[in-house]
């Protein structure tokens, strides 16, 4: 799959001016809110019709504003996720669920629908009507009838917002799934890091109606100059393979040679894991520190020294695990005495890093 | 129903075969055009909005006239009817167009006011699902609307039994014919002795409205229950 948008629209509070290729795999379209990523994704899905674009999926046509071509919606083939679900009341789970093969008269295929009723959990549902479920079932629903419906591209807009914690590290993994297993390209709007390290291959940086840089995750949402929506979201992402789990309930992994200790993991020995950690929850210190509670040391060379607006500083590391990230202050630079060049320790808690930040597959 | 006499029941059942056949056959239209009204923006929507609420503001005499004036025997439209033997005019035909019409207004503001209840953003769902237009109001908006459409069905029907003032200005007042319950308790009133069969078929107006009101209610209720699914 790839996607190619180029659009230009006018809304009241905001011009939108995009244009990026999506490779196939989750493209993430990553910004604060407000900045049009939505309306990017509405386009795309024909829920308007926009001032001038050019969008292609696989290089057929959806919509072309100087040639005039429009293919509405219907017949676009392409699985939208809205963020409050938009499940339909008046049917039940498994109405749902079919809907999509009904109205357009295709065969259904029971093995494809036990397969992905299996892999989002929602057996026991099926006879239950909407209002009967919690927000993270009826989003699980959302994404299976999207699903079903045998969609080129999935669109996921903003799907897990509405949802608290709890239920938002309920339903990345089942994202991960059909990333990995079900193999289905998606487009994914979101305004939150963990998510996009977690599920996004390529991110499209959208701020006030512009995408101001697009790349591979890991180097986009590693590079501190970007510090895309508010500070408090930057951080560098690890990729790693579990080695071992420990009685203590602890997971050992393996990151470019460097064992490092997580909670709250419970895959296989030998998966391969992102993890995302928050600049705000790395500790930098100069000397090897001795009697800390923090589980995880690793030794590494400044590379840079990126000054916020306030009174921090986000430095930017090369360790043996990786690239890693330490928002830290502006006063803690000058005492260390930090500069590109300097030798430090990075000093990660483990229990500071969220189920929500660890990610499986690739 | 004994107790009511051969002129007083032909009144009762020819009022509920008009108010019947007035409803069933303006229901479709009125499908539409509270859809149109509801979701269509397009010139001429305040004049169709305007002429579809004229009934419930006009004096029915002035309503009755104007159907007169234009489907009479000797109206232009009227007369080509009357040649193809489509004429309706003083036939029960022309009582149950007239009571469709005065109905009418009541019917599609209740089924518009449920279609402006359903959230477009459930049809957008069902369109990028791949149902088109026809499929998303054939499988998302009227299965949504049902409790309005019949409270408007009933509403209507309920209207259509007591019409009066455009029903005998167009087919007038014809036993057997065009004779309704309104106009035969009217014509009850006018003969002296005729107050009991008038108090009867009162008593039939009274009950037919109320088990009409208690039905709707019912249906409406358990339409509800369905589309929430509670």
């Amino acid at each position: 799959m790839s996607l190619s948008v180029s659009l230009r629209h006018v809304l009241p509070g905001i011009a939108l001016d995009v244009a990026f290729e999506a490779p196939p795999g989750v493209t993430a379209l990553f910004g604060p809110s407000g900045s049009g990523k939505t309306t990017v994704l509405n386009a795309v899905a024909g829920l308007y019709r926009p001032d001038m674009a050019h969008i292609a999926v696989n290089g057929d046509v959806l919509c072309d504003t100087r040639t005039g071509t429009w293919l509405p919606p219907h017949r676009r083939r392409l699985g939208v996720v809205f963020q409050e679900g938009r499940l339909f009341p008046h049917l039940s789970v498994e109405g749902n669920l079919t809907y999509g093969l009904r109205v357009r008269r295709e065969s259904p295929d029971p093995t494809e629908f036990a397969r992905v009723v299996a892999m989002l959990g929602i057996g026991a549902l099926l006879a239950r009507r909407p209002a009967a479920l919690s927000g993270g079932e009826r989003q699980r629903v959302a994404i299976g009838r999207a699903l079903l419906a045998r969609p080129r591209l999935m669109l996921l807009d903003e799907p897990l917002a509405a949802l608290d914690a709890a239920r938002k590290t309920e339903i990345l993994p089942y994202l991960e799934k059909i990333r990995d297993a079900a193999g289905v390209p998606m487009l994914y709007v979101s305004h939150s890091a963990s998510e996009v390290a977690r599920l996004a291959t390529t991110v499209v940086v959208i701020e006030a109606g512009k995408v101001v840089r697009t790349g591979p995750a890991a180097a986009v949402l590693g590079d501190p100059a970007l510090a895309p929506a508010g500070d408090r979201q930057v951080g560098a992402i690890l990729t790693a393979v579990v080695v071992a789990h420990h009685e203590d309930g602890l997971t050992e992994i393996d990151a470019g040679g460097t064992r490092l200790l997580l909670a709250g993991l419970d895959t296989g020995a030998g998966t391969q894991v992102r993890v995302r950690i928050a600049a705000h929850d790395v500790i930098l210190s100069l000397e090897e520190p001795r009697g800390l509670s923090a589980l995880n040391t690793l030794p590494g060379r400044v590379t840079a020294l990126h000054p916020e607006a306030g009174a921090g500083v986000v430095v930017a590391l090369d360790t043996p695990a990786g690239p890693l990230l330490a928002r830290i202050t502006r006063r803690s630079v000058d005492r260390l005495g930090l500069a590109p060049g300097t030798s430090c320790h990075a000093v990660l808690k483990t229990v500071a890093i969220a189920p929500e930040d660890i990610g499986q597959g690739v | 129903m004994a107790w009511l006499g051969p002129e007083e029941w032909q009144a009762v059942a020819l009022s509920l075969r008009v108010a019947l056949v007035a409803t069933a056959a303006s229901l479709p239209l009125g499908l539409f055009t509270a859809y149109a009204l509801a979701r269509w923006r397009f010139p001429g929507r305040e004049i169709l909005n305007g002429l579809v609420h004229l009934p419930l503001i006009l004096p029915p005499v002035v309503t009755g006239y104007l159907l007169l004036l234009t489907l009479g025997p000797t109206a232009p439209i009227g007369a080509v009817l009357e040649s193809l033997g489509l004429g309706v005019a003083f036939r029960w035909t022309g009582a149950a167009l007239a009571a469709a019409v005065m109905a009418f207004p009541l019917m599609v503001r209740a089924i518009r006011l449920s279609i402006e209840a359903v959230d477009p953003k459930l049809e957008q769902a069902a369109a990028t699902l791949g149902a088109s237009r026809m499929r998303v109001y054939f499988t998302v908006t009227l299965p949504l609307t049902l409790p309005g459409i019949v409270a408007g069905a009933v509403l209507a029907f309920a209207k259509a039994m007591g019409e009066f003032g455009a029903t005998i200005t167009f087919v007038s007042n014809i036993p057997g014919q065009t004779r309704t319950l309104p106009s035969a308790i009217y014509a009850f009133l006018q003969v002296p002795g005729g107050e009991a069969s008038a108090l009867r078929l009162v008593a039939v107006s009274v009950f037919v409205a109320m088990a009409a009101l208690a039905l709707s209610e019912w249906l409406a209720r358990r339409a509800a229950r369905r589309v929430q699914g509670a």
